[in-house]
């Protein structure tokens, strides 16, 4: 309908995001009051939140706050094709920038396409805001146009939700909705506004403070759990530090790489963790799991200690359960005290921000070291290394002709660089997208981790190139995902956010015909999308790259790689869709089966690394 | 599995039980019974929960409740020092032949009668779950035609109160 006002200011380059730790504690701005209708007074909250984007899509119930938007100078809203796409554009821009991402829709059906990226960002602990407009408050319940019950509906996948049917109440609760998806463990949060509210004279009055007398985020860690945590990690022979995405979450970055220097301890990252340790930094072994590195999914196995460190034990990670890490004492510093012993009993637990953690624990480690030394681990770095020489990561050529998709991804990885910013959609491509590229920094990688949530990268990446916008923003999907939500190919075109995106193009479902292949027989049932080389090409996704005003390109051939991704590099004035023609028949490897212990880790088909010979 | 019972002390808001049956059924938690209703302070209400569970499983349902923005404080109170109550109504056959059997019953348990006809009494009884058992057993053979449970309330001993403390804490944290 109406879009906002094109001359409204981007937003600046990110500034550094706050910690859990900061962001607990209640903001306090200046006191304003002044007499307005409730549509202004929700814009006005936004604004004095600091929102400087929404990306979302107006219908009837939430029309009257578009109103007030159109005239905002501060909030640019960014109009998505789908309510979808809104939600996880919201989840690419605050992964990329670790502040909240904003989204808005209207009630019922726009409220319900919410329903996944809400999901997404519960999953994966995305500082998220999702502002809907509701039917007016005397139709509630009544099975109005357009009415559906989207607290009750989203009560299970959001952090917390809210019913304002109260004007009066709009600005505490867009401040407590802020103040609970950007503190303690992030989340999404939704409002839920009456029209009747929206439309009614009210005060607009900014909270000097969120009361809110059931949320208190422990972010300050225990010191007896501190000072015990560095005396395991002083004396143990194995240790692995077991990196999740609260790294990322909490930006302690900067921390864990202190504590990886002054532990010498083998590092893991997690699909969420990719980046929060370089991967050039000599003690990191890469992503742990299903289709993690065997040096990675070893050290965990024959560790003597595994310090997690906001991570969360997901049955990616272990397979099955009772079989990981079982010689290790467990270590698990996390936000959540829920996620500590959910699925591993611990040994050690530390519930607080991880920044906080990491800088208690490290002067107690350093007094442990000059108490004891340092203790001995060569020899585990000769056995971790002695994976590394026989199991590294790889591929196999294609047998078809056809490009292998884990060259082209180490291509892009080799020409754009760690500066950019890759966003994968979920499945094979996924996996290869977090092997196959080098990432040195946090914030560079975005994925849907948590939920898989296929049709993720186009919309996240454009999200992040808006909350980014000096950064390259490189869309890693495959041709499954991609047709789930490229129309917002168009909303990137039209609003100058030239995402690039590299399509792996294969012309099925990839993963699915992965399992297809392994575990049934090869009957490919329903994977086929006709998308590729020597199909029908539909749809044909150079033409449609055309269509939505971006710039398509297609390889096939080997010699093409390179100089259609230097070229994508140079085009900054519209989006480009690299339609990379690869083989069906590629698999990712190495790969844990599910249900199967970490121990049965296949390195490529058919081969299984002999442990005993190592040790 | 074992029974525990939980007093859940949440902010006097709409949905909130909602969220919080929401969480035992998503998380796959068992209740046996459950009780809302208004505290001393007009914006707590306090829920007791008794749930037949594990201990670990336990910790895990405590520690989700305590998620929940709504929710103030929870404390598992254990038998051993806690009065516990649940109040239960019980029409029961009792015709001219059967009355005085029935009545000398309600005597024995300190239950009272409040409603008769000439072909039923209806018993009111309030006590812990093994006195209201009890009271069922005994009552059984004259023919119970109907029995409503609230569920459990339950309270610690001694004096000190779970809502000023609660409160207490909200307020130094903000």
């Amino acid at each position: 309908m109406v879009q906002a006002n094109k001359q409204a200011p981007k937003p600046q380059a990110s500034k550094p995001a706050p910690s859990p730790a900061a962001l607990a504690r209640p903001a306090h701005s200046a006191p304003v009051s002044y007499e307005c209708t409730g549509a202004e007074s929700i814009v006005r909250s936004l604004e004095a939140v600091g929102v400087d984007t929404v990306f979302g899509i107006p219908g009837g119930a939430i029309l009257p706050t578009y109103d007030p938007l159109m005239d905002s100078k501060k909030v640019r809203h960014i109009l998505v094709r789908h309510e979808q796409a809104g939600g996880h554009a919201a989840s690419g821009y605050a992964h990329a920038t670790g502040r909240v991402g904003v989204t808005m829709a209207t009630s019922g059906p726009g409220a319900t396409n919410l329903v996944t990226p809400l999901a997404d960002a519960n999953m994966d602990s995305i500082p998220m805001v999702a502002i809907t407009g509701q039917v007016g408050a005397s139709l509630i319940g009544t099975d109005a146009f357009q009415e559906a019950d989207i607290v009750g509906i989203t009560l299970p996948v959001t952090k917390h939700n809210f019913l304002v049917t109260d004007p009066a109440d709009i600005p505490r609760t867009i401040a407590e909705a802020f103040h609970i998806a950007q503190s303690g463990r992030p989340g999404p949060v939704l409002v839920d506004i009456a029209k009747s509210a929206m439309q009614s004279q009210t005060r607009f009055d900014w909270p000097q403070d969120v009361n809110l007398p059931g949320y208190h985020p422990v972010t300050k860690p225990h010191s007896k759990q501190i000072r015990e945590a560095a005396r395991l990690l002083a004396s143990a022979r194995k240790p692995v530090l077991y990196v999740g995405g609260g790294i990322i979450r909490s930006g302690a970055a900067a921390q864990l790489r202190k504590l990886v220097d002054l532990s010498g301890a083998a590092v893991v990252t997690t699909l969420m963790a990719r980046g929060a340790l370089p991967d050039s930094h000599p003690q990191n072994l890469g992503m742990p799991g299903m289709h993690g590195t065997v040096p990675a999914v070893a050290a965990l196995q024959k560790a003597d200690l595994v310090v997690a460190l906001g991570a969360r034990f997901d049955d990616r990670v272990t397979g099955r359960l009772d079989s990981f890490a079982p010689l290790a004492t467990i270590v698990h510093a996390d936000i959540d005290p829920a996620e500590i012993g959910k699925n591993r009993a611990v040994d050690v637990p530390i519930v607080g921000d991880l920044k906080e953690v990491i800088d208690d624990l490290l002067p107690e480690l350093a007094k442990e070291h000059e108490k004891n030394g340092k203790p001995d681990i060569e020899g585990w770095w000769r056995q971790i290394d002695s994976w590394r020489e026989t199991y590294p990561l790889g591929y196999t050529e294609t047998d078809d002709g056809l490009l292998a998709p884990q060259f082209v991804i180490s291509r892009l990885s080799e020409i754009s660089g760690p500066e950019s910013i890759y966003v994968a959609g979920v499945g094979q491509h996924q996996m290869w997208a977090s092997q196959f590229i080098r990432y040195e920094r946090p914030n560079s990688w975005i994925n849907s981790g948590g939920l898989g949530t296929m049709g993720f990268s186009i919309p996240a990446a454009m999200g992040a190139k808006v909350g980014s916008p000096d950064r390259t923003v490189w869309a890693v999907d495959g041709d499954g995902c991609f047709q789930m939500t490229n129309q917002e190919l168009a909303t990137c075109a039209i609003n100058d956010i030239p995402i690039k995106v590299a399509l792996i193009n294969n012309s099925s479902l990839g993963m699915v015909r992965q399992w297809q292949t392994l575990f049934y027989n090869e009957r490919y049932s329903n994977t086929d999308l006709h998308t590729g080389h020597g199909t029908k090409r539909i749809p044909d996704f150079v033409k449609l790259a055309d269509a939505y005003g971006c710039e398509g390109i297609r390889v096939e051939r080997l010699d093409e790689v390179d100089a259609a991704i230097k070229r994508a590099e140079e085009i900054n004035d519209r989006p480009v869709v690299i339609d990379f023609n690869v083989s069906r028949n590629s698999m990712v490897w190495p790969m844990v089966a599910t249900g199967v212990a970490n121990d049965d880790i296949q390195y490529a088909r058919g081969i299984s690394p002999a442990w005993d010979r190592e040790e | 599995m074992s029974r525990h019972t939980l007093s859940v002390l949440v902010e006097n808001k709409p949905g909130v039980l909602t969220r919080i049956a929401g969480l035992f059924a998503r998380r796959a938690f068992n209740i046996y019974s459950l009780a809302v209703g208004p505290t001393e302070h007009e914006e707590l209400s306090r829920v007791t929960v008794v749930v037949d569970v594990d201990e670990l499983p336990l910790e895990q349902v405590t520690k989700q409740l305590n998620k929940l923005v709504n929710v103030i404080k929870i404390v598992e109170l254990e038998a051993g020092n806690a009065v516990q109550r649940e109040l239960m109504l019980i029409k029961v056959k009792a015709d001219h032949s059967s009355r005085s059997g029935v009545l000398e019953i309600v005597n024995l348990f300190r239950a009272h009668v409040v409603d008769v006809v000439p072909d039923t009494v209806v018993i009111e009884a309030v006590g812990n779950p093994d006195k209201l058992d009890a009271l069922l057993n005994a009552l059984e053979p004259y023919g119970i035609r109907e029995i409503v449970k609230s569920g459990a309330i339950a309270v610690a001993r001694g004096s000190r109160s779970m809502t000023d403390r609660a409160l207490d804490r909200s307020s130094r944290v903000n």
